[in-house]
């Protein structure tokens, strides 16, 4: 494994200032894609609010699929097809060159773009996208997921979003915020003097369920993301959290403690029926559907510390799952069902650990961050966000599903945690 | 640390003579206490030496005693270890203390918080602060305060009172904090 540190170029530097988390690649795949990417023309006489072929130079990048080349390495800069010397990608040891322009037009902003196969000489993609100024990042956005598919097969995931708690170092705000999925244009969408926790999305993103103390103890808030509107949606007597959507949105499972015995429960969400689901003396917590919306994984410690079950939610029958170490729990299962992902203990220390859903095979992901936790899969199976410990702060860190990338979303204040990646919006 | 062991040990001693006490011969010590003292001592004024001076005696032990019992009061935090929502045999005196204090005054109330480590996941963690204060609540119940006086509410990681990311941090974190609502 090669490891390389793809520190953001300063020139992006100013064009991210804004955002409070930025993400910095500490380690790619070996076999990254070489990928060239030449700043688009623009015919306008002030600069581009975003730079837009920058963005998409960093979303490949810090996807750990692509190595990206600096513009001051380009022996040309073209703009059109007819311009490009395919001989001097070559030189470069360039896979691919993706070059564009930028129109102002009546109606807005127009970007074409074309990627260029440098061995085969050929266009193999293009496509023109329009959007208004303050959609210009967006555009990038989905640049950047046209390639990435194109590139790689599998969706990108660059327009997807993040929400996460920031909180101070005295634990005394509580900031829910929702992100562009590269840490930029971060909104506040809750904030309190007490703990926010499990933020989760709705399938459709169109909300998130989340645990606030507000009130004192642990209780399920929705709120709309469009309008702030919020809603005490599950606060029985007792304790209430974890709060998970089934695949298709009509159901939220929870977990339920009245004194001292939490279990896992299941709402109707038209209806506001629950059903418990587990009854056992031990902790039973962080219910989270399997992909075939009937299953339930979860974390309890019926058999001592913290192991990984799943309950099927038609017989209420329970399996354990996981059994390697002392400690599994959290787990997220990748969207084609394929692999669980959850915290595992091993030799004191708590990492990322992935596990085939066939073969059983466990892989230990992250060793160089500490104390990691709250991990969340990007709708597209790739990568996996999660907390971790550096340095006394708590940052957000990536690493992919096959453990090969790896990256990290440090923030300039505070501390970041719980992050949960959105679906893809449609 | 070793005035403060014998401390608790007297107090402990007090506070089981005085229960004994109370249990067996209540008219004595709650004389002791009352505005009906002087009246009953009035009544049997002749030849009730021993009597008197039991009741003096009375007066003075209750008065160490109860100042005993709120010294173990003011213990409030009480420590678990790592994954454990098992009581720690240092607390149990001042948490019969607190029970004591919640049985002989049945308005008073607590709210007993649990709390863990950041150490594992945020949710498990949250289970585990409720099994602490669960734990606490059951140990007070069983020693006199009734259910209706203790609230449960776990803020699991969320409110560390340590920021170190070491075990002297983890170890004050791991905590159960007794909270008088009302006395």
């Amino acid at each position: 494994m090669v490891k390389h540190s793809l520190i953001v170029l300063m020139w992006l530097l100013a064009s991210l200032s804004q955002a409070e988390l930025l993400i910095e690649v500490t380690q790619g795949k070996q076999s990254a894609i070489p990928v060239a990417v030449v700043p688009f023309s623009w015919n306008g006489s002030s600069p581009l609010p975003e730079d837009i072929s920058a963005i998409v130079t960093n979303d490949l990048a810090s996807s750990g699929y692509f190595r990206t080349l600096g513009t001051a390495s380009m022996i040309t800069q073209p703009h059109q097809l007819n311009e490009v010397i395919y001989a001097d990608w070559s030189r470069l040891k360039q896979d691919f060159v993706v070059i564009g322009t930028v129109e102002l037009q009546a109606d807005g902003y127009a970007v074409q773009f074309h990627v260029l196969d440098v061995h085969q000489q050929v266009e193999i993609l293009r496509h023109r996208v329009k959007g208004k100024a303050s959609q210009l990042r967006d555009l990038a956005h989905y640049i950047s997921d046209f390639i990435f598919k194109k590139l790689t097969g599998v969706p990108g995931v660059f327009s997807t979003k993040l929400i996460y708690v920031t909180t101070n170092r005295e634990r005394t705000r509580f900031n829910l915020n929702y992100a562009d999925a590269d840490g930029a244009r971060e909104q506040l969408i809750y904030s309190s003097r007490h703990p926010i926790i499990s933020p989760a999305w709705s399938p459709d993103a169109k909300k998130v369920a989340y645990v606030s103390f507000e009130n004192g103890r642990s209780e399920i808030f929705f709120q709309e993301l469009a309008t702030g509107k919020r809603e005490r949606v599950v606060a029985f007597d007792g304790s209430n959290s974890a709060p998970a959507f089934s695949p298709d949105g009509t159901r939220l499972a929870f977990v339920l403690s009245t004194l001292g015995n939490p279990d896992i429960y299941v709402m109707d969400l038209a209806t506001r029926k629950t059903e418990r689901m587990t009854d056992h003396y031990a902790i039973d917590t962080e219910p989270q559907w399997d992909v075939d919306g009937r299953h339930l994984f979860f974390t309890s410690s019926r058999a001592g510390g913290p192991q990984v079950y799943k309950l099927d939610t038609a017989n209420k029958q329970i399996q354990r799952v996981t059994f390697e170490g002392s400690y599994n729990a959290r787990a997220r299962i990748t969207a084609d069902g394929r692999k669980l992902v959850y915290v595992h203990r091993a030799n004191d220390r708590f990492h990322i650990a992935s596990q085939d859903i066939k073969s059983g095979l466990v892989n230990i992901l992250t060793s160089e961050t500490e104390l990691d936790e709250s991990p969340s899969v990007a709708p597209n199976g790739s990568m996996i966000i999660y907390a971790a410990s550096e340095a006394d702060r708590s940052i957000l860190a990536a690493v992919s599903v096959d453990g090969d990338v790896k990256f990290r979303l440090p923030s300039k204040y505070g501390d970041v945690r719980e992050p949960a990646w959105s679906p893809i919006f449609q | 640390m070793q005035t403060t062991a014998l401390y608790k040990t007297l107090g402990l001693a007090f506070g089981a003579m005085l229960i004994s006490a109370c249990a067996s011969k209540g008219d004595v010590n709650e004389g002791a206490g009352s505005t009906v003292a002087p009246t009953a001592t009035e009544q049997q004024a002749e030849g009730t030496n021993a009597v008197e001076s039991a009741g003096l005696n009375g007066e003075a032990l209750q008065a160490e005693a109860n100042e005993a019992q709120a010294a173990l009061r003011e213990q409030t935090v009480f420590y678990f270890d790592f994954d454990q929502s098992t009581l720690k045999n240092e607390g149990k005196a001042a948490l019969m203390a607190h029970a004591a204090f919640l049985a002989a005054n049945p308005a008073a109330s607590v709210v007993l918080e649990g709390h863990a480590d950041e150490r594992g996941t945020v949710e498990y963690n949250l289970a585990l602060g409720e099994r602490r204060s669960m734990t606490v609540r059951r140990f007070l119940m069983a020693n006199g305060a009734n259910g209706s006086q203790l609230k449960v509410v776990s803020f699991g990681e969320e409110r560390p009172v340590m920021m170190g990311h070491d075990e002297g941090s983890y170890s004050k974190n791991r905590r159960v904090e007794v909270k008088y609502q009302s006395r």
